[in-house]
């Protein structure tokens, strides 16, 4: 296979708070090629938003990314600086957010908000302008909508927008922090269908934050499994859903309810730790039916169980 | 820049329009406006209101109100009409000067205080916060002294005590802007700090920034006619309503009420003209 468009490695984040350090992201590594889907799933509070911050060399503080890399395109995102960073950011990765209410500024027209970006990574002006219009038409949306205020656009349309703005200049990586939970279903479903369209006709790879492991199911490519600030499971979407590894995987696709099958979903026991004090050894094991002592003892490594699918866990770790 | 600044505007006037003003507040705005205006008006066009020259002899002394003298002549024979007509200039000129002074400093001050946070932030805070303790006339004065009696020693003076109120006021609402989502988006997508400060933070802050504006003009008419009352600010003979409420004041016994009547009344309107707008802008504002 080719080189990854997306190589993280051991990425780890840590949030330096008054009340102690939040282990937020730790150790935290996942590859991705052209054209991929991948889909980062996981409970509230495990770590896929500071995740996705990290993609973006964004981590607000007192977040600081304490070491890893971020390698987009041949490009250590985590290593640029200054002008470089802030260039990186829009033209090499750039990110939706998930609330498209707050997203848009509401005292400028959309098509200028668009412009900005263009303008801001020293595309000249007339070009510029036709790329609007260009990238407001690719996302589905009528080229005179450039000339409209946020709140004269409805929900999808704002996300449009914002998707808009974030591809504009072709990025390599789109980060999508649930870009579709503030929306309704139809509208949830056409902005799938947006992202995968994208996807499919420039090759982008997108990076799908979502805590809905049924709609990574249904799109992804590749699935990522977080919890408590660790990757359990990473591997092809068909293997990870179909032969889920960790019991974590496994817990979760069983508590999501399914219409045409007799058993009831099956919650998962517990609430996810706190990361200022994770437990020891496997973060998962209070809540997993299948913990043995090892797994209070010690972190599993991370294997490859079959090409391409990893997990960490101790059924499948060697001692 | 000019399309750049045609767009705010319009984005501003969209946010402030007419018919979202209640009937209370508008009545004030134009109250205002009307006063402001007029007074703007008579500064501009003083030669062609006036028949005299406002610092020569116009005829006898201690004259009362008549159709040749309106107003009134002083001691000296001046007309009072001229003289309070091109008192307006005067007094426009030192309270906009100061007021553009104290925007220029305040406000990026406060953008950028409000933005960057940290150290930066709370030394700037505290040395506003230690301008702000004073009594302001009692630092304006001291400041003229210090710098002595001219026009634009007077506007540096009234400058300076009200730059923390710009400053308190920007960097307050910086803190809860940059908060918002689309400030996020903006980093994430690769907008230089300086677009962001100015492109997207500033524009929400120009409604504020209008009331602060015409609060700061009503005191600062105030503070400039005491320093001319006290002869800190032009110097005799130009015309100056403060320094001719001063000269005025001496001949009040002997019956001239004119002398003082006048400027007095038109300190007063002016500092009402720009408080009713101030007041008008703000009750819209905090309503929302």
């Amino acid at each position: 296979m080719s080189s990854p468009t997306l190589a993280v490695e051991d990425l780890t984040v840590y949030y330096y708070t008054l009340k102690g350090v939040v282990r937020a992201v730790e150790d935290v590594s996942l590859r991705a090629y052209r054209g991929d889907l991948v889909a980062l799933v996981g409970e509230s509070g495990c770590g896929k938003t500071t995740l996705s911050y990290a993609l973006l060399n964004l981590v607000p503080p007192p977040g600081r990314i304490v070491k890893g890399r971020v390698v987009i395109g041949g490009v250590d995102i985590l290593s640029l600086r200054g002008d470089e960073l802030r260039k990186a950011r829009g033209s090499l990765v750039s990110m939706v957010f998930q609330d498209p209410f707050t997203t848009l500024d509401p005292v400028r027209r959309v098509g200028d908000q668009i412009l900005e970006v263009l303008l801001e990574h020293d595309v000249p002006i007339e070009e510029a302008r036709k790329r609007v219009a260009e990238v407001i038409e690719s996302v589905g949306l009528s080229e005179r909508i450039a000339n409209a205020y946020p709140h004269q656009l409805s929900g999808g349309q704002r996300q449009r927008i914002s998707i808009a703005a974030a591809i504009a200049l072709n990025p390599r990586v789109l980060v999508a922090d649930e870009p579709t939970t503030a929306l309704d279903v139809v509208v949830q479903k056409q902005i799938m269908d947006l992202l995968d369209e994208i996807r499919k006709n420039t090759g982008m790879t997108v990076v799908l934050i979502t805590h809905d492991i049924a709609l990574a199911a249904e799109r992804a490519t590749r699935v990522a499994v977080m919890y408590a600030g660790k990757m359990v499971e990473y591997g092809p979407k068909d293997k990870v859903i179909e032969n889920p590894l960790h019991p974590y995987t496994n817990a979760l696709l069983k508590s999501v309810p399914d219409i045409e099958s007799e058993e009831w979903p099956k919650p998962i026991q517990g609430t996810p730790p706190d990361l200022r004090n994770p437990p020891s050894g496997c973060r998962f094991h209070p809540r997993c039916p299948l913990a043995k002592d090892v797994c209070r003892r010690g972190a599993p490594d991370v294997v490859e169980v079959e090409p391409g699918h990893y997990t960490s866990c101790w059924l499948y770790a060697k001692r | 820049m000019a399309e750049a600044l045609g767009k705010t505007l319009a984005g501003l006037l969209s946010r402030i329009s007419i018919p979202r003003i209640s009937a209370r507040g508008k009545a004030l705005v134009y109250t205002g406006l009307a006063i402001v205006l007029a007074v703007v008006f008579m500064a501009i066009a003083a030669p062609l209101l006036t028949p005299y020259d406002p610092t020569r002899r116009a005829g006898p002394g201690y004259q009362p109100p008549s159709w040749e003298h309106p107003f009134g002549t002083n001691n000296l024979g001046h007309d009072m009409w001229s003289r309070t007509v091109y008192g307006a200039r005067t007094i426009l000129i030192v309270v906009g000067l100061a007021i553009a002074i104290s925007m220029a400093i305040g406000v990026p001050l406060g953008l950028v205080s409000g933005y960057y946070g940290g150290k930066l932030d709370r030394a700037l805070s505290m040395v506003m916060d230690s301008i702000y303790a004073f009594p302001s006339l009692v630092l304006a004065i001291t400041l003229a002294v210090v710098l002595g009696p001219s026009l634009f020693n007077a506007a540096i003076a009234i400058a300076v005590v009200y730059v923390p109120t710009y400053f308190r006021m920007v960097r307050g609402q910086v803190l809860s802007i940059k908060e918002e989502l689309f400030i996020e988006v903006a980093r994430a997508l690769g907008i230089p700090t300086r677009e962001i400060i100015f492109k997207h933070i500033l524009p929400h802050l120009l409604p504020t920034i209008m009331v602060v504006f015409s609060l700061s003009a009503a005191d600062a008419v105030l503070t400039e006619a005491a320093l001319s009352y006290m002869g800190l600010s032009v110097q005799p003979p130009t015309p100056d309503w403060g320094y001719d409420l001063y000269k005025g004041k001496g001949f009040v016994l002997s019956g001239y009420w004119w002398l003082i009547f006048f400027p007095g009344l038109m300190i007063t309107l002016l500092a009402t003209g720009f408080a009713l707008i101030g007041e008008g802008l703000g009750e819209q504002f905090r309503r929302e």
